[in-house]
């Protein structure tokens, strides 16, 4: 296919249509065995769909892995409120393009997702958030909406079933930060994309003050092989823990980077070498962030270890996070990676808490002070100290994200910042 | 009673009931956990994140005050990750804070000067550059200072939740994120926003009225009651030099919570209003100094041994305290008997504070016309305060006047009047006859009890000196009362105040204690006759 590199490793499940547009017709999706598992899932009932998903052991692909099923045996029955579905479509954590890309090939996937979460839940109206920047995949979306309105997909008595649901494609206006999931609701509502206090938590008073759940894109898209197929077929891939396919974003100093369907506890060095097609000009691997930018960066021997599931991330003091993959060779410049990184966070904090809002721009100014040469080796315990001030301080995890990268990267590579300091020299040339 | 929590809060066992915050909770501990964000009086976002607390087997220090206490909860505001918190909190607003306290009108009353002296660090280690965005005119009386703002929002909730009325909002994200009104005219027209001066706690918004007149610390905070309606809203007058230098409101729950309108808040200038009257004048050919008070009363007794005429007419003021009223009314009683009568301006319209509906500028713009009612004096006249007056100008028995400077009233004035006893503040056309000018304190000057519209008898206190040889009204009418009936004379307010209970049914049973600061309503079976 024209989809830019593919492997024989992969998994394709979610990815398969990847690169035909033919896929983004529903009479195509239809005739390929689209929108059977909605039928099925009408056939399993709310409470059959709930436990056939917590049988898969799906875990949230936005990055922190909550299991889905779980989350959904949250929701209230029978609250006598309206429910709503969210669907978190606002990617935007840097090196992450796997949502863009589900949406962009296979609309009606996720629709199929979103009708089956809606269902499972007791949702009547879902709302895909979307990221603003995302034009074509909003075009794409709202096509497939309004065809599956027309073919009665969407709308009242869904096939026959007698389910009513509706469903809103909803454009983000560019803010990192209404990726976050209340944020998102007040985004959604008209209000200031601020995170929320929690408790209390979406399930009971999420948007418009009603209860709803918020699922990633990749998740729901999950959702209609899972329920096609059964829990036991999705927990042939994966691990223990992390069962099913992942949609990894490789992105960097590799010679093929792209997205990838794999299965979780990939080791990651056969990502690199063997999917990857292996580091650029042959250099030699110097750091990888493995789960989006927010998650603490690891260096060659730990990537070395590393396998790419929850579990196994952890193990090397990192995330899995939403496996946004960022390979760096011998040539980036670690200070300058960093510094970037830590003004994207500055330029999106939200501005409530003291301790983002403030120490995100400090901490963004103190970096590009050493990366000019003006820095101190005090600096350094100043970063160390201040960003730990940020670490579980604040109503959302924006000002841990500014941390992971500051803390992990002068514990790792604290000579680049040293010899920054002491000679004003760089490492690297990038 | 809702039900009760029993918690450990710093080694101390409290007992509060369901629902408590803990930061309320560490309150009655005498414990104050710093915050900015949270004020009772409205919602809280828990963006500030200086009061986080230490809550034990909670996975991350919790916000105080949003976190509701629970069961054998064992919270330490005293730890070490908890004042490590503060500290790193209290240094991340110096990054941008500009110190310049030497020229801040919130400085030694700023928590952020407090917190940062009681638990900051020794040392700053910014070294970068500070953020400026200069100052903006928000409109009313309103000046910005951006730099100095904490970004507490305390501002925008007042107008959004209490005065509902949307006119500021935080614009930009980050550290751009500032203050901001939407349209030009910002607050202008609004009648509350006086409040989110008081409620920033640094010196982002201040007042263009008192815009580098004081020092916080030079000024003598007074407790008081606000004469500009019948609400009675308690505050704080606070002075330097003996005069008045701005209003501020004090917090009784009861009545005003920790609100004032703006109408009250800059009516002050009066207290401070020089040309007073100083020393008793008495008629011997022309009006003349009288050789102190006890000449001035013995002869005033004197004349009205002479008099074949004693019945009296009156004019009282609906400023004039609890104490005031009664003396008068006593008097007229000990003279002769006769009718008292009193005038008061009404505003147009009521105003409500729209988030705590208990408070609304009410239309009568006096402080104590219901106890006037409650002594059976008779309101008359306009709603400008002006007229009504006709019987008493001509009347040709005692005429006397308390309080009331009579400004619409002719140089006539009394000029029939057997005997014509004027007490005020300040002279008057309207005095010109008068045999007797006798000078009387101010509000301010004077210790006393408001009663305000729904019978809340409440106690202020006076805050400046007072000119010369004046002398509280009940002093003076007291000291008469006293003589013509062989009655003991008031020595403080406090008797003054427990001769009103003897006088007037409606307050007996109250006793100055119970007035307290908090106030005490009258005698509940006596029905109200003022708005």
């Amino acid at each position: 296919m024209a989809y830019p590199y593919v492997s024989e490793h992969e998994v394709q499940v979610l990815s398969k249509y990847f690169g035909d547009p033919m896929q983004r017709r529903i009479d195509t999706y239809v005739e390929r065995g689209g929108y059977q598992a909605l039928k099925k899932a009408f056939e399993l009932g709310s409470e059959g769909v709930v436990n056939t998903v917590k049988e898969s052991g799906l875990r949230g692909r936005g990055g922190a892995g909550f299991p889905t099923g779980v989350k959904w045996s949250f929701m209230p029955k029978e609250s006598g409120r309206p429910h709503y579905l969210l669907c978190n479509a606002d990617e935007s954590e840097p090196g992450t393009f796997k949502d863009r890309e589900l949406m962009r090939w296979d609309p009606h996937q996720l629709i199929e997702g979103c009708l089956i979460g809606a269902y499972a839940i007791g949702a009547q109206h879902v709302y895909i958030y979307c990221r603003g920047e995302f034009f074509e995949a909003n075009q794409v979306l709202a096509r497939a909406v309004e065809d599956a309105y027309a073919k009665g997909y969407l709308g009242k008595d869904i096939m026959g079933s007698g389910n009513d649901l509706d469903l809103t494609v909803h454009q983000g206006a560019g803010a990192y930060i209404c990726g976050e999931e209340t944020g998102l609701m007040n985004s959604l509502e008209g209000r200031r994309g601020e995170p929320r206090v929690k408790p209390p938590f979406p399930a009971a008073v999420g948007a418009f003050g009603m209860p709803s759940t918020i699922n990633n894109v990749e998740t729901l898209c999950a959702i209609p092989h899972i329920v096609t197929n059964g829990g036991a077929w999705y927990r042939q891939y994966g691990t223990e823990k992390s069962p099913g396919t992942k949609l990894f974003c490789v992105s960097g100093h590799v010679n093929k980077p792209g997205n990838y369907e794999l299965p979780l506890g990939f080791p990651l060095m056969k990502l690199i070498e063997e999917v990857c097609g292996g580091m650029r000009d042959g250099n030699a691997l110097k750091a990888v962030i493995p789960g989006g930018s927010s998650v603490p960066i690891i260096n060659a021997e730990e990537a070395g270890r590393c396998t790419l599931d929850y579990e196994g991330c952890v193990e090397v003091g990192t995330m899995l996070g939403c496996a946004s993959v960022i390979v760096m060779d011998e040539t980036a410049d670690i200070v300058k990676q960093v510094r970037r990184m830590v003004d994207f966070y500055a330029h999106e904090s939200c501005g409530q808490c003291t301790p983002c809002r403030e120490g995100s721009a400090w901490t963004a100014q103190i970096l590009r002070r050493i990366e000019d040469g003006r820095g101190t080796e005090g600096d350094l315990d100043t970063l160390m100290q201040m960003t730990q001030q940020m670490v579980g301080t604040t109503i959302c995890v924006l000002s841990d994200s500014v941390a992971a990268p500051v803390q992990s990267s002068i514990e790792k590579f604290r000579d680049e910042y040293l010899s920054l300091i002491r000679r004003g020299e760089r490492v690297g040339a990038a | 009673m809702a039900a009760m929590v029993n918690l450990t809060i710093d080694g101390h066992e409290v007992s509060v009931p369901r629902g408590t915050t803990i930061l309320e909770a560490a309150k009655t501990i005498g414990s104050e956990v710093p915050h900015y964000c949270y004020h009772p009086g409205m919602s809280s976002p828990a963006m500030c994140r200086l009061c986080l607390v230490e809550v034990e087997g909670a996975p991350k220090p919790m916000p105080g005050c949003v976190t509701t206490v629970m069961d054998g909860q064992v919270v330490n505001t005293q730890s070490e990750q908890a004042k490590s918190n503060r500290q790193g909190v209290l240094e991340f607003y110096l990054v941008n804070h500009p110190l310049d306290c030497p020229i801040c009108d919130m400085s030694g009353e700023c928590d952020l000067q407090d917190y940062v002296h009681a638990e900051g660090r020794e040392h700053g280690r910014g070294r970068e550059p500070k953020r400026v965005f200069g100052r903006d005119d928000f409109g009313g009386d309103i000046l910005f200072y951006g730099d100095r703002c904490v970004m507490c929002t305390r501002c925008v909730r007042f107008m959004s939740e209490v005065e509902q009325d949307h006119r500021l909002t935080v614009v930009e994200r980050g550290n751009r994120s500032v203050i901001d009104t939407f349209f030009d005219e910002g607050l202008e027209g609004t009648n509350w926003h006086g409040n989110i001066v008081d409620i920033c706690p640094v010196g982002a918004l201040v007042s263009k009225d008192f815009l580098h007149k004081a020092r916080a610390w030079d000024l003598t905070h007074t407790p008081s009651v606000c004469t500009s309606c019948s609400q009675g809203c308690n505050i704080d007058l606070h002075s330097r030099d003996n005069l008045v230098q701005r209003i501020k409101p004090r917090e009784n729950l009861d009545v005003n919570a920790w609100w004032i309108c703006d109408y009250g808040r800059h009516n002050y200038e009066w207290m401070n209003q020089g040309n007073r009257l100083d020393e008793p004048l008495a008629r011997v050919d022309s009006l003349s100094e009288a050789s102190g008070w006890k000449d001035a009363l013995k002869g005033l007794l004197d004349r009205v041994d002479g008099l074949d005429n004693v019945s009296v007419k009156a004019v009282a003021s609906p400023f004039s305290s609890n104490e005031d009223l009664a003396a008068l009314s006593s008097v007229v009683d000990a003279l002769g008997g006769g009718d008292i009568v009193y005038r008061s301006s009404a505003a147009g319209d009521e105003v409500p504070l729209k988030g705590f509906p208990q408070l609304v500028r009410r239309k009568d713009l006096s402080p104590n016309a219901t106890a006037a009612d409650l002594m059976n004096m008779t309101r008359v006249g306009a709603d400008d305060a002006s007229g009504g007056l006709e019987s008493v100008a001509g009347h040709d028995g005692i005429v006397i006047v308390l309080g009331d400077s009579l400004p619409d009233q002719p140089v006539d004035f009394g000029e029939n009047a057997g005997l014509y006893i004027y007490l005020g503040t300040h002279d008057s056309p309207a005095a010109s006859n008068a045999d007797y000018v006798l000078p009387v304190t101010s509000h301010a000057e004077s210790e006393g009890t408001f009663t305000n519209f729904e019978g809340r008898v409440q106690h202020f206190d006076g805050a400046l000196q007072a000119p010369g040889m004046s002398r509280p009204a009940w002093l003076i009418l007291g000291a008469l009362s006293a003589e013509r009936s062989s009655g003991d004379i008031f020595r403080c307010a406090a008797d003054a105040f427990a001769s009103v209970g003897k006088q007037v049914p409606a307050f007996s049973g109250i006793s100055y204690d119970d007035v307290g600061s908090r106030g005490a309503v009258i005698n509940e079976s006596v029905s109200l006759t003022g708005d």
